[in-house]
């Protein structure tokens, strides 16, 4: 069977710099896929190439074994690639509900009704309550953004994405400087979604704990190229990945820089 | 909610009564051309916030829309006829032209960042001035042409109804269209274009809708203008009718359609009355200055602009009653505190 995602020799190059070196990676449906690898290794690349933020210098993208090559990333999106970002990206001056209700509407096609008043769409509303629900965020309905905290930006990060309701999820490190008493929250709404079984997730993360709890599978980036891939087993006996990257892997502080 | 909305309506209601009942308390000529003139760049202002305040594009060249407009029923009125049926097709001609250029000039030129963009619309507005000059045929070049009122309009205050009919039509429109899906969808790409884009929406189409309704506002403020004058020259295709739309915009407040009507009225009300204490006050002849320091200082100290200032004012207040309302046992506010 066609696997959902694929890529084939994906490499980006940056003058000289290679951050993505020949990447060739398949990504079975519903399933649910960590990548993990030290900072720098090219993780967020990858990501911003297959989501169509950046074009691949040589190697292409296939989404249900159809290229990516000349989609744009809101091609992309409404093909049903759906992504949340590392560095919090929100609506700063809407309120947390306005944010979450945009991405509703964008899955609802309600993109050029200019003469009904955007209130009068009770189900977008609605629709949009319930997801605020589901990421613990629900009594900040009507808050600013940008009075949010830090982990509660995340959460709505997660809620935008989970509104576009797309087949598969691109989760950046959505727990990246959440305090420790939030990262729980986050890591039973990402195990809602994955039970819930309708789902492609693809999950950048450092915690190697929550990775080992939640992935089906987990492949290791390291200085562009893919070291391994394979069950969470696998990956933690293999002994190249051992080398090249667990040593440093509790170190909390780790801050990806791209 | 119900209640605010109220507060609302009846606000607009009573404004409007008053502006309704007005000419018949009072008919002083001065007053009503400057209220004319008033509700006519307040058209222009709120297209302009459309542009400024909702989609966050900052354009230069929004004096060609007003020039369309002005030319077009100018022309019109001259050389066709000068009846009232000739005049409201030549806004409607107006607006659609303005439409047309709005939606090319836009396709061409949105897809740039912001100040390549300003660039390019100062540049677009200048060739449309050069044509005004030099298609002296039509337009008489530099000097213009006066041109004859419609019989219906030679009455000042038929006129003034007139346009405070638009006015209060085009309000009710346009705020109909920024409560809208789409129009949220604008304040969105204001925010944060590429997430706009991420979440899936062509933030170019939505860029483009934009400068096509403040384009055909526009226009429609540049018709009235030139026939309340029954004049026109290049003047209406100039940096200044821009930069007029733009101040009216900051001072009432971006983002706000109330708040460049306001705008308007106060930069209109402050150049005709600076204008006319240099009767007695030589100083004044150099008003402008006086304009300058009073820009200066509303962007320093009002950022927000006059609309956006007071409702920052009011929800601070209703912030501080809520918490009076409900002041919570101490300890459990220390620890809110505290956390």
């Amino acid at each position: 069977m066609e696997p959902i995602l694929r890529t084939e020799n994906l490499t980006i190059r940056f003058g000289g710099h290679i951050a993505v070196d020949h990447v060739n990676f398949t990504m079975p449906e519903k399933h649910l896929k960590s990548i993990i690898g030290p900072n720098g290794a090219g993780k967020t690349t990858f990501f911003n190439l297959i989501s169509g933020e950046l074009k691949p210098t040589a190697g292409d993208v296939y989404f249900k074994g159809q290229s990516l090559a000349q989609a744009s990333s809101v091609e992309r999106t409404r093909m049903g690639l759906g992504r949340s970002f590392q560095i919090t990206n929100v609506f700063p001056n809407l309120t947390v509900l306005e944010n979450v209700r945009l991405a509703v509407q964008s899955k609802e096609k309600i993109r050029y009704q200019m003469v009904r008043h955007f209130k009068s769409y009770q189900a977008i509303t609605e629709k949009a309550e319930e997801l605020l629900t589901l990421v613990l965020l629900h009594n900040k309905r009507d808050a600013l953004t940008t009075m949010l905290s830090h982990g509660e930006k995340r959460k709505l990060e997660i809620a935008m994405l989970l509104a576009l309701d797309t087949e598969i999820l691109l989760l950046d490190e959505p727990t990246a400087g959440m305090s420790l008493e939030e990262v729980p929250a986050i890591l039973e709404v990402i195990r809602t979604i994955k039970n819930k079984g309708d789902k492609t997730i693809l999950l950048i993360e450092h915690k190697m704990d929550m990775i080992l709890d939640l992935s089906d599978s987990i492949m290791v980036l390291f200085n562009g190229q893919l070291l391994a891939d394979g069950t969470p087993d696998a990956i933690m006996q293999n002994e190249t990945v051992q080398n090249a990257y667990l040593g440093g892997l509790y170190d909390e502080h780790l801050t990806e820089i791209t | 909610m119900m209640k605010k909305l109220t507060w609302k309506h009846l606000s607009f209601v009573l404004m409007l009564a008053i502006l309704v009942l007005l000419p018949f308390v009072n008919d002083s000529r001065t007053l009503i051309i400057l209220l004319t003139q008033i509700f006519i760049f307040g058209i222009l202002a709120m297209s302009y916030d459309i542009l400024l305040g909702y989609t966050g594009i900052v354009s230069f060249g929004h004096a060609m829309f007003f020039g369309i407009g002005a030319y077009t029923t100018a022309v019109m009125l001259k050389q066709v006829d000068t009846t009232l049926s000739i005049f409201l097709l030549s806004i409607v001609v107006g607006m659609f032209l303005a439409g047309i250029v709005s939606f090319v000039v836009g396709l061409l030129t949105l897809r740039l960042k912001s100040h390549f963009f300003a660039m390019l619309t100062l540049a677009f507005s200048g060739l449309f001035l050069v044509v005004a000059e030099k298609w002296r045929s039509i337009t008489y070049g530099n000097d213009g042409f006066t041109f004859r009122a419609p019989e219906m309009f030679k009455d000042r205050i038929t006129f003034y109804f007139f346009v405070l009919a638009c006015l209060v039509v085009v309000f009710i429109a346009l705020y109909r269209f920024v409560q809208s899906p789409t129009g949220r969808i604008l304040i969105a790409v204001r925010e944060n274009e590429q997430r706009t884009k991420s979440l899936g929406f062509q933030t170019l189409h939505y860029k483009v809708i934009a400068s096509i309704i403040a384009g055909t506002v526009a226009s429609l403020a540049g018709s009235l203008y030139a026939l309340s004058l029954r004049f026109v020259n290049t003047s209406v295709m100039t940096m200044d009718i821009t930069l007029d739309a733009l101040l009216m915009t900051i001072i009432g407040g971006v983002g706000t359609l109330v708040g460049p009507l306001l705008g308007a009225a106060v930069i209109e009300y402050a150049q005709h009355t600076l204008s006319g204490m240099a009767r007695d006050y030589p100083i004044f002849e150099r008003w402008i200055i006086f304009f300058g320091i009073l820009y200066i200082l509303a962007v320093i100290f009002f950022p927000k602009g006059i609309i956006g200032s007071i409702r920052f004012i009011i929800s601070n207040w209703r912030r501080k009653l809520k918490a009076k309302r409900k002041t919570p046992p101490a300890l459990s506010h220390e620890k809110e505190g505290f956390e």
